[in-house]
């Protein structure tokens, strides 16, 4: 059996199956549904076996595809950036509000990506997601949480 | 019945009317293009604006607003890879790869026209087969649209060429895996949610699909930047907003529109199947009527591809009013909130609205077609505008992208925990997309997986716990014959192809 990175994937599919079908068993159910036809439990059970069939085949089967990726060309570095960036802004927008840290984030973003052209990269951010907001909580009428401009007494 | 039609043009071509039906699709455009805000917010958006109008102008407005939405939904699918609703997640599988290949502007056409013509076949089946295809809808029992799910995921054949079926499948089990986290429908035992208050819910929709499709899209876009073989190709804006279908592309579309027309509008005349099951069938049945050259281009760029789920989608959109104007039963979300608006209106939609009201019940009608053919003349001169977000350079559209995806989870649920499982689902898809799992049967899996569950349930117990009602009844056996048939088709095809 050729071990490729497919191959590697079906495993961690089939060892998540796995672990997917023992969590199903532990659903726990009411005591006059546990010998009925269809519980809770049923479908993911169901679900489990099929996840271990399929991922089995795959790893036995021989894979006349081979996906080869290679790593060398790609930009780890930068995705790596994009995505802690991606985590920070999750992490703050509800408490310094959604304005500011999505301003930040877009401003961010620009520059890890190579950008240098700060006016518009400017315009792109504050204003843009000024425009944004009004559109959404001002036109639509849709909450958009805001401590930050609250605290400056922008928003009501 | 030929009155009923001049009632309700006569209502529908006033100057206040048609001025709605405009202000609507331009609105409702706007709002279909955001993520995360599909038809069915549009409308609950407009509710307390139409109440300011008679019944007939408030339905006018919302028709507008609904077909405007549903076209931007198309767009950010064809545009960004982020279909904002499960209906146009299909419609992404060849848009956006047009789009890729600079052909942003023909795409959308070609999904506008299509559009146009998905609804125009429909409103005719509308007005010919609507009471009649009411009492075949309530027909339907649960074993049927068990067998009906089970057919719309034999769509994933559609995505398994070149040996992929495997991977498909186990795509398959994965989006049902996350459709099963959270409360049991019936017996509200939570499920996969591990002591976690933020999973009782379930995982949503466009969290999932924000996550596999745009995030993971914008992620793969950084992470092969410097791949020589996918640099991406450099268009000028004229050929990126070129809205010019050729005869070729013409001939095709002639052939796709009117079978899409006719599977969207039956599976949408079903309550509960709706616009996301329509698309993925059409798309999946015109892979497998085409040449096999055509088929090659599945998934690349398909004018077929792109056709027929934009065809289906919008007929299905009409098929979902019979159930609403009939029988008073909405057969979809957006449907259940314009059954909400009527009943607002003072308007009880049933068999006996036809009679009651005939000007309601015909402008509706004639209004949803009047909608489509101002939402075609606006939407079509903008197309070369539209397709230019496309020349947005990448450093820019990247974290757009990511700020569009985060804002429609943010949106919904005001939760850090959304946006971390949003990136978190993101990063798994971009790595699974670099070894070629395809997504589509992941999210089509996903949809499908709670109504699967539903009526499987419902069949088991109704059966006691007997799988026999797969073969019990006539129609259940019918699709269930159909869906071995397609696949079994697809082996010997591939079979045959090999040898």
């Amino acid at each position: 059996m050729n071990i490729n990175t497919t191959k590697i994937i079906s495993l961690l599919f089939f060892i998540f199956s796995a672990f997917y079908l023992y969590t199903a068993y532990q659903i726990q159910v009411f005591a006059f549904d546990e010998n009925a036809p269809f519980n809770a439990r049923t479908f993911p059970i169901y679900l489990g076996y099929a996840g271990l069939f399929f991922s089995g085949l795959k790893l036995i089967l021989p894979d006349p595809n081979n996906i080869k990726v290679d790593h060398k060309n790609l930009e780890y570095k930068k995705t790596g950036i994009l995505i802690l960036i991606a985590i920070i802004y999750g992490a703050t927008i509800l408490k310094v509000g959604y304005f500011l840290t999505t301003s930040l984030f877009l401003f961010a973003s620009y520059y890890f990506l190579g950008e240098r052209r700060w006016i518009l990269m400017f315009l792109l951010s504050f204003p843009f997601v000024a425009a944004f907001m009004y559109l959404l909580h001002g036109i639509l009428d849709i909450y958009l949480r805001d401590p930050f401009l609250q605290s400056i007494g922008v928003m009501g | 019945m030929i009155e009923g039609i001049l009632i309700g043009l006569t209502t529908a071509l006033t100057f206040q009317n048609i001025l709605m039906v405009m202000v609507g699709c331009f609105f409702g455009t706007i709002i279909g293009m955001l993520p995360g805000l599909g038809p069915m917010t549009a409308i609950a958006l407009m509710i307390p604006i139409t109440y300011g109008f008679d019944p007939a102008t408030g339905l006018i407005l919302m028709a507008g607003v609904y077909y405007g939405a549903v076209f931007g939904g198309s767009t950010s699918s064809i545009l960004l890879n982020a279909p904002g609703v499960p209906g146009t997640v299909a419609t992404s599988f060849d848009g956006y790869p047009m789009a890729q290949q600079g052909k942003a502007g023909k795409a959308l056409a070609i999904a506008a026209w299509s559009s146009f013509a998905g609804g125009t076949l429909s409103a005719i089946y509308l007005l010919f087969m609507a009471p009649s295809l009411s009492k075949v809808s309530l027909s339907f029992r649960s074993p049927d649209y068990f067998a009906l799910m089970i057919l719309g995921l034999t769509a994933i054949a559609a995505f398994s060429s070149k040996g992929q079926f495997l991977k498909a499948m186990m795509m398959v089990v994965l989006g049902l895996m996350l459709a099963s986290v959270g409360q049991d429908s019936l017996s509200d035992i939570t499920r996969f949610t591990f002591n976690n208050m933020n999973l009782t819910d379930g995982i949503s929709f466009v969290l999932v699909v924000m996550a596999t499709f745009a995030m993971s899209e914008a992620l793969t876009i950084i992470l092969k930047r410097n791949d020589p073989t996918s640099a991406a190709k450099q268009v000028s804006l004229t050929e990126l907003g070129s809205i010019k279908i050729n005869k070729e592309e013409r001939t095709k579309m002639y052939k796709t529109i009117p079978r899409s027309s006719v599977i969207g509008f039956l599976i949408g005349v079903l309550p509960g199947a709706g616009a996301t099951i329509a698309s993925f069938l059409a798309y999946g049945m015109e892979r497998n009527v085409v040449s096999d050259e055509e088929k090659e281009k599945f998934g690349k760029g398909s004018v077929n591809g792109l056709s027929a789920p934009e065809t289906a989608n919008n007929a299905a959109c009409s098929g979902s009013f019979v159930p609403m104007l009939t029988l008073g039963i909405p057969g979809s979300g957006t449907t259940a909130v314009m059954l909400g608006a009527l009943l607002g209106f003072g308007v009880q939609p049933g068999p006996r609205l036809y009679m009651t009201n005939p000007e309601i019940f015909w402008s509706i009608i004639m209004s949803m077609y009047i909608g489509m053919v101002i939402l075609l003349i606006l939407n079509l001169p903008l197309i070369p505008y539209i397709a230019r977000i496309l020349a947005v350079p990448k450093n820019y559209l990247i974290p757009l992208i990511l700020f569009f995806s985060v804002t429609g989870i943010y949106v919904m649920s005001f939760n850090n925990f959304d946006i971390y499982l949003m990136i978190g689902i993101a990063v798994v898809a971009t790595f699974l997309r670099l070894y070629d799992f395809p997504m589509p049967p992941l999210i089509l899996a996903f949809v499908l997986g709670g109504l699967m569950e539903e009526n499987l349930r419902r069949s088991l117990l109704l059966s006691n716990g007997s799988w026999e009602f797969l073969w019990d009844r006539t129609l259940t056996a019918c699709i269930l014959v159909t869906t071995i048939l397609i696949v079994v088709w697809h082996i010997y095809k591939t079979f045959k192809k090999k040898n």
